[in-house]
């Protein structure tokens, strides 16, 4: 094995807020990519996996404590200075948004936000080479007339084409990581899927490691070499993409894979009781166990380590499969 | 957004139109004789002014007839004449306009770059002591009574340390440069007077900047609070996402934004620097429309007020259709659709 | 968006009876600092209003001491040209400034009210009619209006006030006509009228009582603001006449002496208190409202 692209482990993050609580959005994360590898992050909104991405790369407000250890290419990044921070970013780390309509900046056109995103880390690059690589940029993703359509600006573009000039602007430095934070969601249906296949081509194509953060395990299936799924501030299980479908160990896997819609299935779609908890009301215990159906009482009082389980690693007391080899 | 301009620009005639008629409803509440109000007392005398005046105003005509006359006498640009000075409203009006242009115009650059400035750093370094004490100088700028911070600060700059020089636009006994746009300091650097120059600038400079100043707090208070909302939209992550430092995302990203906000309250604030400009002029004897217009009211001078009112209007009304233009034009979702 | 009904301190309530001074105290104990600070100093000055006579001051308009003393023990802000007590004058200027500010801001909150809730409840003729006369009058630059009225109806205090409110008015005009706008379409409103009641009778019954939030901010803001205006008028000579100790007369008699700066300074810092205090207790008002609304 390689030496991985991403090491994850013991990523901490903790927020206070107006009235001085502390609150733990994220409780001990180990995530690993290898290079060129797709790692699908998967959870609902509450369950701190953007967190987990924002918190490595800084783009956390300043309110957030951050400890634990994220290496990339093994540099470690928690605590690294601003200035250093920032030549990773965009540079070697692209970042793929979930709404591009407001992630772009409306009054510049969507050229002049490429170009800044080569000149911020090489001044040398003119402003009309830049414009080139725009052009460039805009063909990879399949933008047609790319000569215009860097002239114009965010509201001029359809939600696809925004999405596609998004992905062409965190490609625009030839990164090594491609953090795609719930791609998809903002867009129709039809055209989610133009969009993952274009996302998946192009990783292969240029080799670049993907993190694929989504709440849609179907978005994951077809792509991901490996999953992550995280609940309340932390993974509870992770694994191969194959095991994690077909030999399902935590309860709460279970729920997503019967909550995804597909054309083959019988019987009505299934859906997770209950809502994720808030950050600052995490009950005591596993945070899974009031919408648990196989939750006992030491649920309530425990939560569950991470441990190996089969290809993966899964924590619950009472996992769906059971354990085949001693907690690693 | 254009058919909103396109509206507006309707619009201007009949509010202009609006302007004049209460301006001729104001002349005509006038206590006593008419007459009174377009002719001075002294002329009162001579019967061949005095019959004049009234067939030129129609004042032996009944209300709707002097009124067309009137509106007529405006669109000739025929303002009256002033009881002070028994020279046309309108010529004096046109002479001492570049005055108060020149020293709105500074002090609209002066209020603009201290309240951009004062805003960006206030945002930049939000909670920080120097945050509060640039809400405090920006509040404190909208809230001084302008006749009393010029007195003082007159006072203080001209008086107790000779910073700056007194009232007007130049020294006693210095010739004005030739006249070209009407500034005293664009003029001089034409004429290559660099002294001159000097001269004019240091006689702007104050009362120059107590407008700004009085400007700048509204400006500075709207700079902020757009900032600091721009930081924390998606573009500004995505900026930082991209690598670009905070004075980037602060620069290129929410001000930039910042822009279309701050455009619209320009026109608000040449409100404020109308009513600022009326009382600087009256403190810094800077011969303007607005020491002008004072002059006229403490004589009663009718003629002279109403002019200023409707010449004073007709700019108002302008800025605020330069600023919805400027509006449309920095904000490129507007082009489209409407 | 709107406050609920119970948020509105001294407002005009159809709810039943509450007690007031709780709701008050409570309304106070949210206010932030500075709105508590901007409270106290228009307190002061109502209290300085009222009880003027109380105060052991010198007679404002009397000669007690050497004309253009410096400020001192005995005369605190100094003496003007005249010999009288810089300090008693600037307490006495109150007397003119504050209930003036108060009156205009009353009128122009009634006047603007009415005519703006007239044109949003029965749109039509009505609303072309106010609307087009109020986009005229704000067609002026507020100080040239003022200045017009004031000099065509004659130098004077009554004159200078009825020139404030003409400025003012258009502005709850405005606020009122959109938020009686928006309150028309809520179902109890529209409950009302599918009842059948007199539409007069819904307007002041069940539309109005709603729309007093805006207003009651604008109008604190612009109390200072009324002030500054009615000073401003004074300066130029078009407002309260000498001997009366108004605030901006007495700035404009320091103007022609500006080497005795404390001839001014008392009435500058007046005004000044009294606008900055506004500003803050409105400020303060719109954040609890925007607050209990969000």
């Amino acid at each position: 094995m390689s030496a991985p692209l991403l090491d994850i482990a013991d990523l901490r993050v903790s927020f206070r807020n107006d009235r001085g609580e502390e609150a733990e959005a994220l409780r001990g994360v180990d995530l690993t990519l290898e290079p060129g590898k797709v790692l699908g992050v998967v959870g609902e909104s509450g369950s701190g996996k953007s967190v987990a991405m924002m918190a490595f790369l800084q783009l956390l407000p300043p309110t957030a404590r951050i400890s634990g250890s994220a290496r990339f290419k093994g540099e470690q990044l928690v605590g690294m200075s601003p200035s250093k921070i920032r030549r990773i970013r965009g540079k070697a780390v692209g970042c793929i948004f979930q709404d591009p309509l407001s992630a772009f900046n409306p009054v510049i056109t969507l050229g002049d936000q490429i170009i800044e995103a080569i000149r911020l880390h090489d001044r040398s690059i003119t402003r009309r080479a830049a414009l080139k690589e725009a052009e460039r940029l805009f063909e990879l993703v399949a933008i047609p007339q790319p000569a215009r359509r860097v002239r114009q600006h965010p509201h001029e573009f359809s939600g696809g084409m925004r999405q596609r000039a998004m992905i062409a602007m965190a490609l625009a430095n030839s990164p090594d990581l491609l953090i795609a934070d719930e791609p998809t969601t903002a867009l129709d249906v039809t055209v989610q899927a133009q969009i993952l296949d274009l996302l998946g081509d192009l990783r292969k194509e240029l080799g670049i490691g993907l993190i694929l953060i989504t709440h849609d395990l179907g978005v994951v299936a077809g792509m991901a070499d490996d999953i992550a799924v995280m609940y309340g501030g932390r993974v509870v299980e992770t694994g191969p993409t194959d095991p994690i479908f077909y030999e399902t160990a935590h309860p709460y896997t279970a729920g997503l894979i019967d909550a995804v819609p597909t054309l083959d299935a019988d019987g009505p779609l299934r859906q997770i009781e209950g809502t994720p908890p808030s950050i600052f009301s995490r009950p005591p215990g596993c945070s899974f166990h009031p919408r648990c159906g196989r939750a006992q009482a030491i649920c309530m009082t425990e939560d569950p380590p991470l441990r190996r389980l089969g290809a993966g690693r899964c924590a619950c007391h009472f996992p769906v499969r059971t354990p085949q080899e001693a907690p690693a | 957004m254009l058919a909103y301009i396109a509206r507006r620009l309707i619009a201007i005639p009949f509010l202009l139109l609006g302007v004049a008629s209460v301006s001729f409803l104001l002349s005509q509440m006038t206590k006593g004789d008419p007459l009174a109000a377009l002719v001075p007392e002294r002329m009162m005398d001579n019967p061949e002014i005095v019959a004049a005046v009234k067939a030129q105003w129609g004042l032996d005509q009944p209300l709707p007839v002097r009124y067309g006359i009137y509106i007529s006498n405006l669109l000739q640009g025929d303002l009256g004449t002033s009881f002070a000075t028994r020279r046309p409203v309108a010529v004096d009006i046109a002479e001492r306009l570049p005055a108060t242009l020149e020293l709105v115009f500074a002090a609209m650059i002066i209020g603009t770059i201290m309240g951009v400035g004062l805003g960006l750093l206030s945002a930049r370094f939000r909670g920080s002591v120097f945050d509060g004490l640039a809400r405090i100088f920006a509040l404190i700028g909208s809230s001084l009574p302008i006749f009393w911070s010029g007195l003082i600060l007159l006072y203080l700059l001209s008086v107790r340390v000779a910073l700056v020089p007194g009232t007007g636009r130049l020294p006693p006994r210095v010739e004005p440069p030739p006249d070209v746009t009407g500034f005293y300091t664009v003029d001089a650097l034409l004429a290559g007077d660099l002294d001159l120059f000097a001269q004019a600038l240091a006689h702007l400079a104050l009362p120059a900047l107590v407008l700004g100043w009085a400007v700048s707090g509204v400006i500075t208070r709207l700079v902020r609070s757009s900032l600091i909302e721009g930081l924390s939209q998606d573009y500004a992550r995505t900026a930082r996402a991209k690598g670009a430092p905070e004075r980037v995302v602060l620069i290129n990203h929410a001000l930039r934004n910042a822009l279309i906000p701050l455009l619209t309250i320009l026109g608000f604030t040449f409100a404020y620097l109308i009513t600022g400009a009326v009382l600087t002029e009256a403190i810094f004897a800077w011969p303007g429309i607005g020491s002008y217009a004072v002059r006229g009211a403490a004589s009663l001078d009718y003629p002279a007020i109403g002019g200023v009112t409707i010449v004073g209007s007709i700019a108002f009304l302008l800025a605020n259709l330069l600023t919805d233009i400027a509006y449309a034009w920095a904000n490129p979702r507007i082009k489209v659709g409407g | 968006m709107t406050a609920a009904p119970d948020a509105a301190p001294g407002a005009v309530l159809p709810a039943p009876r509450r007690r007031p001074l709780v709701g008050l105290a409570r309304a106070w104990r949210r206010l932030p600092p500075t709105a508590k600070v901007g409270a106290a100093i228009l307190l002061f000055w109502v209290v300085v209003v009222l009880t003027i006579q109380l105060w052991p001051l010198a007679d404002p308009l009397k000669m007690v001491g050497r004309r253009l003393q410096e400020p001192s023990a005995e005369f605190w802000l100094g003496t003007d040209a005249l010999g009288r007590d810089v300090f008693a004058r600037t307490l006495h200027g109150a007397v003119w400034s504050i209930p003036i500010a108060f009156v205009v801001v009353a009128c122009a909150v009634a006047i603007g009210s009415a005519l703006g809730a007239v044109a949003g409840f029965f749109g039509g003729w009505w609303d072309s009619i106010i609307m087009r006369l109020v986009d005229v009058t704000v067609s002026f630059p507020p100080i040239l209006l003022a200045m017009a009225v004031a000099a065509m109806l004659g130098p004077g205090l009554l004159n200078a006030s009825i020139a404030m409110i003409i400025v003012w008015w258009p502005i709850y005009a405005r606020l009122m006509r959109a938020q009686v706008l928006e309150v028309r379409e809520r179902e109890h409103v529209e409950a009302a009228v599918a009842g059948g009641a007199p539409s007069g009778r819904i307007l002041v019954v069940h539309v109005l009582p709603l729309c007093w939030t805006p207003t009651l901010i604008n109008a604190t803001m612009d109390f200072g603001q009324v002030v500054l205006l009615a000073a401003s008028l004074s300066f130029i000579g078009l407002g309260a006449t000498p001997p009366s100790p108004e605030w901006g007369s007495m700035i404009s008699e320091g103007a022609t002496r500006f080497y005795n700066w404390w001839i001014a300074f008392g009435p500058g810092m007046a005004i000044l208190s009294v606008v900055l205090a506004s500003s803050f207790l409105g400020d303060g008002l719109r954040d609890l409202f925007d607050r209990r609304s969000a």
